[in-house]
């Protein structure tokens, strides 16, 4: 018992290295995104506090480039609109709708909600955004996140009172699937972590035909993500030898580098799919 | 300046330029200056060695809960606060010297040469270790050691650079403690 204690005090140090390196590689392994420890909810909302000091300072060095992508964003909308097209038949008459309610609500499935890019970063391995928004602002964990022009971002991984963190695209844990706009077939997004807005689309077959500059929008598989919104677009295509897939490589349609505003979707209907999903879970079992 | 305030004052602001500045910078997408652990340099030859790990603990905690993913700077921190004492004793110039001055610097470790040494061995420990750490695998070692590499001596030119910019008053302390 003595010769313990002694070896103890003798390498004390060691010991207590090896005690902080252990923890923090447990922290590494064993963080995962849906158990959120207590600190990161405290911790998130003191850096979520810093890094909305810092950016409302820096958000003027890129006003222009946020109105461009807004005034773009816009008119899209706008050409989206029902006012802009006329029908030469006569068979089509201007109504007035009496119903003061908006009918239309009750089948509501997405519902969109602006939020401020507060920190944001793509030189890490894992990376996340923060929005200034959170939880106490309608967002809920799970909700997908695109950019003012309808390009993937991410998911809501962790939501604070005020603030919600994104596992961005770029983030070797986020695996959403996309679809060839073209084809239809679906795969899943990797990312390598080394060229920030390079994403690799694993699990095409070879027979299917891609080229250069195809589009790949979201599959709407996930409750997070609408179907059709842009993931990006084939910079290039090589055959994997082992398997029988292509391997694709796409520059995403959202530019991660220069984020300011993103939209977070809420999926009014997830509840109802969950309960059906554990329905027939628990049928099965 | 009582070190002790003078070390919460570098605490939080090598955080704050690592957050704010450096992480900003992506040279050729894959080269990031790191220089937030100066800290751990910096600190006083005297400070238990406990005590060292201790801080660098809660450093490389408070730069993870920035990134949202704790575990990894912790862990990069914790290497060069256990690595820094032995350097240390390899690199003093004489038996006794460190309790000449208060914390490492060009003068008290006898001239740009050791110094550099010690400050490159950390920096180099550190960045392999981080990115090791973020890779989570061998796979392509060629890259995760051009990596290491090319942050390191990034960083290093911008620590030398802060060593200029903020010269340290050392005061010549007599060894008849």
């Amino acid at each position: 018992m003595r010769n313990i204690f002694l070896f103890v005090r003798r390498y004390f140090n060691f010991i207590l290295f090896l005690l902080l390196q252990g923890f923090s590689i447990y922290l590494i392994v064993h963080y995962s995104n849906y158990h959120n420890a207590i600190f990161s909810k405290t911790s998130n909302q003191v850096t979520g506090k810093i890094n909305e000091k810092f950016n409302s300072v820096t958000s003027y060095f890129r006003l222009k480039k946020t109105n461009d992508s807004l005034v773009a964003a816009n008119e899209m909308l706008y050409n989206k609109l029902k006012a802009d097209f006329e029908y030469p038949d006569t068979t089509s008459r201007l109504k007035i709708d009496s119903i003061k309610v908006d009918s239309m609500e009750q089948f509501r499935k997405y519902q969109y909600y602006p939020a401020r890019v507060v920190y944001n970063s793509v030189a890490a391995q894992n990376n996340f955004i923060v929005l200034g928004r959170g939880s106490s602002q309608n967002i809920k964990l799970g909700m997908g996140v695109i950019d003012p022009n309808s390009g993937v971002v991410g998911v809501v991984t962790e939501v604070s009172s005020g603030y919600a963190v994104v596992m961005s695209l770029l983030h070797k844990d986020s695996h959403l699937s996309g679809k060839l706009l073209k084809g239809g077939e679906t795969g899943t997004l990797n990312w390598d972590g080394k060229t920030p807005n390079i994403i690799s689309l694993a699990g095409i077959p070879k027979g299917v035909k891609v080229v250069k500059g195809d589009t790949i929008i979201s599959s709407g598989f996930s409750t997070s993500i609408p179907k059709g919104m842009m993931m990006g677009i084939v910079e290039e295509v090589k055959s994997d030898k082992s398997t029988n897939n292509h391997l694709i490589k796409f520059r995403t349609a959202a530019n991660f580098y220069n984020l300011e505003f993103a939209y977070v979707i809420e999926n009014k209907q997830t509840e109802e799919i969950k309960s059906i999903l554990e329905k027939e879970k628990q049928k099965s079992q | 300046m009582n070190s002790f305030v003078k070390n919460i004052i570098r605490f939080s602001l090598f955080i704050l330029v690592q957050v704010f500045v450096l992480d900003k910078i992506h040279l050729h997408q894959m080269v990031t200056p790191y220089v937030y652990f100066l800290f751990i340099i910096w600190l006083p030859f005297r400070m238990g060695r406990t005590q060292q790990m201790l801080l660098a603990f809660a450093l490389g905690f408070a730069m993870d809960s920035f990134r949202h993913h704790p575990g990894f700077h912790t862990a990069a921190c914790v290497m060069i606060a256990y690595i820094r004492p032995f350097l240390v004793n390899l690199l003093i110039p004489q038996e006794g010297a460190d309790s000449n001055y208060e914390e490492p610097s060009f003068k008290s470790l006898g001239g740009i040469l050791p110094y550099m040494i010690f400050i490159g061995v950390l920096t180099f420990i550190h960045h392999g270790w981080l990115f090791l750490l973020e890779a989570w695998q061998f796979g392509n070692i060629w890259y995760f050691l051009i990596k290491t590499i090319l942050s390191t001596m990034l960083s290093l030119f911008l620590i030398v650079i802060a060593e200029m910019l903020f010269t340290r008053q050392q005061k010549f302390k007599t060894n008849t403690v």
